[in-house]
């Protein structure tokens, strides 16, 4: 029997039994898979240095409470470092479960839901987690009740 | 033979053998989603720091059992293993000897792996457990 050959992978055009979209989509999934290599390269550093800070150096994750963060957020460079994870992470954790929805979820309508939630679940997170790294407020006043702390000004 | 496609016209087997380059892209996959996932809860409650101080620490402070501790003991440990296989994909993609090397690049991936996650246990561990 003739074993049948494979053509290679980068040999250019996409049988159309294995393209769920027919159409041309532009060059998209080629800027998404080198967003994923690019991000990634980023994310190990911006990765690395948080979880070192957070629960390694000092007392690790035992010193882990609201005055640590506020310690934190008091200085622009870890607002600016935090801010370009939360983004970083979330685009590239969405478009790796984008390309995970397309692999498995075989139905039309199955995909488009299950992109719909994770879209929206993306824009919430982004949106809530940018809105309390820059409108935070490490000395706030709750009812008129001041917070008391070492690095907050006496009421 | 007749020109049509048959079932006897596919191929024999698989493309894929389940061996180092499947199984390192079935781990680069799970630990991905665990850690997108881990992201999603890690962004809302630490949003909590704008409800109040009190909140936030409430719910840090729930945290603080063993149960917890090992759970991010395992985060971590998918998000070690999730970089370096990673920094290995990049490597296999862009460096022209990547693929030929990519079966020894898990093994350090593996090694390295193992001894990150060696030195942070005992850190972690110790946090956890010694109070
Ligand atoms: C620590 C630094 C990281 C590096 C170096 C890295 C690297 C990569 C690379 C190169 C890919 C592409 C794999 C491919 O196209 O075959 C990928 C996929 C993926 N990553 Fe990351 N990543 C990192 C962090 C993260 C984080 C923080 C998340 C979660 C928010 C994440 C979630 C994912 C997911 C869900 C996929 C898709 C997996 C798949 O398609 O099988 N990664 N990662």
């Amino acid at each position: 029997m003739a074993t049948p050959t494979i053509e290679s992978p980068r040999s250019g055009r996409v049988s159309p039994g294995y393209s769920r979209t027919p159409g041309s989509r532009g060059n998209f999934e080629m800027v998404a898979w080198l967003f994923m290599r690019l991000s990634g390269a980023i994310l190990v550093v911006l990765i690395f240095v948080h979880l070192y800070v957070n629960l390694v150096a000092g007392d690790g994750i035992s010193g882990i409470d609201f005055g640590f963060v506020a310690g934190k957020w008091a200085d622009p460079v870890w607002q600016i470092w935090d801010l370009t994870l939360l983004w970083l992470s979330m685009l590239h954790g969405t478009n790796g479960i984008r390309v995970i929805i397309n692999d498995y979820a075989e139905k039309n309508s199955t995909r488009m839901w299950l992109k719909g939630v994770l879209y929206t679940s993306t824009v919430v997170i982004v949106v809530l987690g940018t809105l309390v790294i820059f409108t935070f407020d490490p000395c706030p006043v709750i009812d008129g009740v001041a917070h008391v702390a070492d690095y907050c000004p006496a009421p | 033979m007749p020109k049509t496609l048959t079932k006897s016209l596919t191929p024999a087997g698989t493309l894929y053998r389940g061996r180092e380059g499947q199984w390192s892209w079935v781990a680069h996959r799970i630990t991905g989603v665990v850690i997108f996932f881990f992201l999603l809860v890690h962004v809302l409650d630490t949003s909590l720091v704008r409800v109040s101080p009190e909140a936030y620490d409430a719910v840090i402070a729930s945290y603080k059992n063993p149960i917890m501790g090992l759970g991010e003991l395992g985060l971590v440990a998918a998000i070690v293993f999730h970089a370096f296989n990673g920094i290995r994909v990049i490597l296999v993609d862009f460096w022209k000897k990547g693929p030929k090397y990519h079966r020894q690049m898990l093994w350090s991936v593996i090694g390295l792996w193992a001894v990150v996650m060696i030195a942070f246990s005992i850190r972690h561990l110790s946090h956890v457990f010694g109070g």
